[in-house]
């Protein structure tokens, strides 16, 4: 059996009081009569203010997330774009670098298509609009795309982009992390399907703590059978 | 019939005494959230989707969710086979189940989305309209639904003059009153309570005192439940 994992933060459900001081209260949590109490289903991190991180949920996009979505219907003047959210996004033709005719718009993006794409604009109503990411629309032509519920997301970046430099170190690929839990992987084939793997399994134990190491470890496992299996 | 005899039910519990509950939170791979339940003889399974887009496009609101609750009992679930399909029966639970959830539930957060609550029963044994409650409000917990609070349901009633907490299948069938009440345990607001046969105003208020301490342990195994989901998995 392996050593007992310790919980670093407490697991709360909705309901569960978190503090008697409303000023404390910050994402996940609500008030009432000055109480703090937790709104969803999370770990409850407590530092400075109390807020408590989801384990599952809908990606809602805030304003300057960048996400990768996928075209799934091109109008008049819109691409529209499946952004892993209950929300469909929209792209307007205007925000292409180059003056385009809606004619040509499949040209650029097909449905079917994944790229890369920051939100401009979320309003009241939830209607989400994009734009190419850095002025530059980039279409991922090669690599996979993987899904991942996007609560895990900060633990696949990890504390100040560890983990991400731990598989890019370790493997031969290039990681993209969407804010909406899709990963784009490209690289050396073998390595792609391990990244797949080490993603897989950071997003099931991503409530554990001493991830980065168990990581390491799979990774240079992993890495010997594929050499001994060539 | 006979119901009390020494004190003890025909099952031979206390009049204040719950059947044996069992929770397994996640137990269905595909949806957002879900829910198994066992309930002394009830077994009941609670599926979440959503928040998703809403289909038909009419019944969408532009300022919140809407909550769908489909209550549903297997053909096979009670002696006598169930004609498949919503019933008159079903439709009323599938109403009253959804208006004991939904005041919880942080609507606001998810505009022109609804949020789908599907509640089958496998197996029934009296209280599964409870069963179904307390199973779908741990689902919708587990597929991350911002929420007041969890809601926890349960049965009191009266058989041979008793009144009695969480009644099984002879009790409700041939006893003198079963009355289902849902409720946020922390707020104590109730969301759901029906009466069927007869009380006192005594008994009534003797009742739903015992069915608010049926509610309170219902609320503390649903809470353990599912802190109990991340903490299996570390003790691997």
């Amino acid at each position: 059996m392996r050593k007992q994992e310790k919980v670093d933060k407490t697991i709360v459900v909705p309901g569960d009081l978190l503090s008697d001081d409303a000023a404390k209260a910050a994402e996940g949590t609500y008030t009432e009569n000055g109480k703090v109490y937790s709104l969803i289903y999370g770990l409850a991190d407590e530092r400075e203010k109390i807020r408590v991180i989801p384990l599952s949920g809908k990606y809602l996009p805030t304003i300057g997330d960048v996400v990768i979505g996928m075209v799934s219907d091109i109008s008049f003047s819109n691409w529209k774009v499946d952004i892993n959210s209950p929300y469909e996004a929209l792209m307007h033709i205007s925000e292409y670098p180059r003056r385009i005719e809606s004619s040509e718009m499949a040209k650029i993006m097909r449905v079917g298509d994944l790229a890369i794409f920051k939100v401009v604009d979320v309003d009241q109503s939830m209607k989400i609009e994009l734009a190419p990411r850095e002025g530059q629309l980039r279409v991922l032509q090669s690599g996979r795309v993987v899904e991942i519920s996007y609560t895990k997301v900060p633990r696949v970046i990890g504390r100040a982009g560890s983990m991400i430099s731990l598989l890019k170190d370790k493997l031969d690929v290039n990681i993209f992390v969407g804010k909406n839990g899709r990963i784009w992987i490209n690289g050396n084939a073998a390595d792609e399907e391990l990244a797949i793997k080490a993603i897989k399994r950071i997003e099931k134990e991503a409530h554990t703590s001493g991830l980065t190491d168990r990581i390491t470890k799979f990774l240079e496992e992993e890495k010997h059978g594929v050499y001994e299996k060539r | 019939m006979e119901f009390m005899k020494n004190g003890k039910r025909i099952d031979d519990r206390l009049p204040n005494e719950l059947r044996p509950i069992k929770f397994e939170v996640g137990a269905l791979e595909r949806a957002d959230g879900s829910c198994y339940v066992e309930h002394g003889g009830n077994k009941v399974i609670a599926a979440v989707y959503g928040p998703r887009a809403v289909h038909p496009r009419h019944l969408q609101e532009a300022n919140r969710a809407i909550i769908r609750y489909r209550y549903n009992m297997a053909s096979f679930s009670v002696e006598e086979r169930k004609r498949p399909g919503p019933d008159r029966r079903s439709v009323e639970i599938s109403k009253v189940s959804r208006e004991a959830i939904d005041p919880v539930i942080i609507k606001e957060f998810y505009p022109r989305s609804t949020i789908d609550i599907f509640v089958e029963i496998l197996q029934a044994d009296a209280g599964t309209r409870s069963a179904g409650i307390n199973a779908a409000s741990v689902a919708l917990a587990d597929a991350g639904v911002p929420m007041r609070g969890l809601i926890s349901s349960c049965a009191v009633g009266k058989v041979d003059e008793t009144v009695v907490l969480d009644l099984v299948k002879e009790e409700d069938n041939y006893g003198q009153a079963d009355m289902p009440i849902a409720m946020d345990v922390r707020t104590g607001e109730v969301t759901l309570l029906q009466m069927d046969g007869h009380l006192t105003l005594d008994e009534f208020e003797q009742a739903l005192e015992l069915g608010k301490i049926g509610c309170a342990s219902i609320a503390e195994m649903q809470r353990e439940a599912l802190i109990q989901k991340y903490r299996g998995e570390e003790n691997e």
